[in-house]
């Protein structure tokens, strides 16, 4: 779960991190009214998830009233796409802040390392672009710390830390306060990233967290019950009913609707259509040991996608049953409108009770394929087909 | 031979009382595994099957000679129960359960390794010995006894190409299922490791997908340390930047992680890639014809 730039502020200052003082606002009204209680100068700051919001046009300086107005009119509901062209992203919330002088610019962040299984604690004394661009222009300008996760980061580690990364003499101690107190938030609030561009110093050498990115393990929800509440539903309508149905479930642009047992089998099958010259519409695991009711979910979610125009079914029962797929199918076709052919291979666990099953349903509209790249091929020239 | 499980398993489940794990757990016995004890905190003294329960893992060493466990229970009691399996002397703890935290993983990796206990998983298979032993989920019927090595951060997946490679007439030696979370126990290394020292294994399987590196470094492992044959597949070629796709690990960021990049390290290191499981399982049989 990505939180939005004042959600994880808000985080930080649970955990001691300076942040600048602000308020969200969703209405132009809202923003001038929050802008007067901060004072002016003030930044109005877009709340999407991406980056390069400043070069869209996404964050302003307000001097006074009017400009505040202004600038709230044009930031909220504008759409801004990210560097590499994702989304676009609607502007529907904003981040008024007390503007900050600003005398040096630090990056830090905080990942989890997969390699290494342990955190990363990389510190910049070049802060501002992006952490690649610093890695190129100047690699030396980048220190990393790995931390044992049974011990965590010291404070003098950071403070080391600080040191090797050039950071002012003056300001060491108090950008290693920060990095602990980073860490502390990394692990209570089960972080996978937390990033912070720039970490300020400001002109009357405090040190502040002016933006925040920071990443959930949306396994961990279960104990943090505040962050659970503030977790938007998907944008996608499809992505939004699987997410109330408990599937797991990814749009993508194609018209090959796709479901598969097991997130591997599910990944391959979408590669074998695309090696078949189709485009997959989605990925949808049903999961291990899926029941009819799954599939009855599933192929509602699918079928709702108006792009698709045919539906691949590639099952392997291990946990999962064939036959009990075999009668979610038959119970979808009751329940849901099936206007788009239907590729289906059951292989595994009770296949042959399952092709028995739907042999005997003799459903319009659905086709049996016994190997995975042969269902894939009549799925694809279905598709092509009805397109 | 075989690795991980075998016929000196000795296994105790962690929540063997609960449906899942009693579901699997006999079925890992009825497969012929040695499945010496169950613990579940406060059952202690009942039955499941005729299987001892216990209170805690250390009384299931102690008492009924436990040398491998597994994992059965939910996701935030789970990092627990894997602690309490390391601290107990366990030699091999095998965790199948999906959705523990990453913060909980990270220090429970760090005890396993310092206490020199091996770790699977977690949200893994579990891993199967054909002939010899099963502990986990893996469908024992599609494998057969053999000199092929998978390892493999998929189930079903490896399911598809055990079925393929066992109608083209071959078996396993081991199936590892080493799990799609960001931090697992085991990575390919340590397991082509075990199967590069394993004189039942002529061949290994391995079935990547994207996500991390360890495709990556199983790459260069591969070139400097393994001698056998070594067949890859690769899922998620179409899989979009920043969307999680059903395994927590399987998430492409930014650039990093991609299907092309891994297929590309192997090739580079001499690892044939197989297109399809079907290719893969092919390139694999005309290998040890």
């Amino acid at each position: 779960m990505d939180l939005l730039e004042y959600q994880g502020k808000q985080l930080f200052a649970r955990a001691g991190v300076v942040v600048p003082e602000g308020e969200p606002a969703d209405s132009v009204d809202d923003v001038v009214a929050a802008a007067g209680r901060i004072g002016y100068p003030c930044v109005i700051k877009a709340q999407v998830l991406i980056g390069g919001r400043g070069k869209a046009g996404g964050i302003k300086v307000a001097k006074d009233e009017g400009e505040a107005r202004a600038h709230a009119g044009a930031i909220l509901g504008m759409d801004i796409r990210g560097p590499r062209g994702e989304g676009p992203f609607r502007v529907r919330q904003v981040w008024v802040e007390e503007a900050s002088e600003i005398d040096a610019e630090y990056y830090a962040s905080i990942i989890l390392d997969r390699s290494e299984k342990m955190p990363l604690v990389i510190l910049s004394r070049m802060g501002g672009m992006n952490v690649e661009e610093i890695a190129e222009s100047d690699p030396d300008a980048l220190v990393r710390l790995h931390v044992d996760p049974l011990i965590g980061l010291t404070h003098d580690d950071a403070a080391a830390l600080a040191v090797d990364a050039g950071i002012d003499e003056d300001v060491v101690e108090g950008v290693a306060a920060n990095l602990v107190q980073l860490y502390g938030a990394f692990n209570d609030f089960d972080a996978t990233l937390i990033e912070v561009n720039p970490l300020i110093v400001t002109s009357d050498r405090r040190v502040v967290a002016l933006d925040a990115k920071v990443t959930i393990d949306g396994s961990a929800l279960f104990r943090h019950e505040e962050l659970a509440a503030i977790e938007d539903p998907p944008e996608d309508p499809q992505e939004r009913l699987a997410k109330e149905k408990g599937l797991t479930y990814v749009k993508l642009d194609g018209n090959v609707g796709i479901l598969g047992n097991g997130a591997g089998l599910c990944m391959s099958t979408l590669d074998v259509v695309a090696n078949a010259g189709g485009e997959p519409a989605n990925f949808l695991d049903a999961g291990g040991g899926s029941k009819a009711d799954a599939i009855v979910d599933a192929l509602e979610v699918i079928t709702s996608d108006e792009k698709v125009d045919a539906v691949l079914f590639n099952i392997f029962g291990g946990i999962t049953r064939c036959d009990e797929v075999a009668r979610g199918i038959i119970e979808a076709y009751e329940r849901v409108d099936m206007d788009v052919p239907l590729v289906v291979r059951l292989d595994g666990t009770n296949s042959e009770e399952g092709l028995r099953l739907l042999a005997e349903a003799d459903l319009e509209g659905l086709h049996n394929a016994e190997t995975m790249l042969g269902a894939a091929e009549q799925v694809v020239a279905l598709a092509k087909g009805s397109g | 031979m075989s690795i991980i499980v075998g016929g000196d398993t000795k296994l105790v489940v962690s929540g063997l009382t609960g449906r899942e794990g009693s579901f699997h757990g006999l079925r890992n016995r009825d497969y012929g595994t040695d499945l010496v004890a169950g613990v579940t905190p406060k059952k202690g003294g009942q039955e499941v099957d005729g299987v001892p329960i216990f209170d805690t893992v250390k009384e299931a060493v102690d008492e009924a000679g436990a040398n491998t466990s597994m994992v059965f229970v939910p996701a935030r009691f789970a990092a627990a129960s894997i602690n309490e399996a390391i601290e107990a002397g366990i030699g091999t703890v095998i965790a199948i359960t999906e959705g523990i935290p990453v913060h909980d993983m990270l220090p429970t990796y760090w005890k396993a390794k310092q206490a020199g206990v091996r770790l699977i998983g977690p949200n893994c298979p579990g891993a199967l010995s054909p002939g010899k032993a099963n502990v986990g989920i893996i469908p024992a019927q599609f494998f057969s006894p053999g000199s092929i090595g998978v390892v493999s951060k998929s189930g079903t997946l490896t399911y598809q190409i055990g079925n393929e490679l066992k109608q083209a007439g071959l078996g396993n030696s081991s199936i590892v299922g080493i799990g799609g979370d960001p931090i697992v126990g085991s990575d390919f290394i340590d397991i082509l490791e075990l199967y590069e020292n394993d004189p039942e294994t002529e061949l290994i399987v391995l079935v990547g997908e994207i996500g991390g590196d360890a495709e990556e470094r199983a790459a260069d492992y591969i070139a400097e340390h393994v001698t056998k044959p070594v067949v890859a597949y690769i899922a998620g070629f179409t899989a979009p930047p920043g969307k999680q796709m059903g395994h927590a690990g399987a998430i492409i960021s930014g650039s990093s992680g991609t299907a092309e990049a891994k297929k590309k390290a192997f090739e580079a290191k001499g690892v044939q890639v197989g297109r399809s499981p079907s290719e893969a399982a092919q390139i694999a049989a005309a290998t040890l014809a």
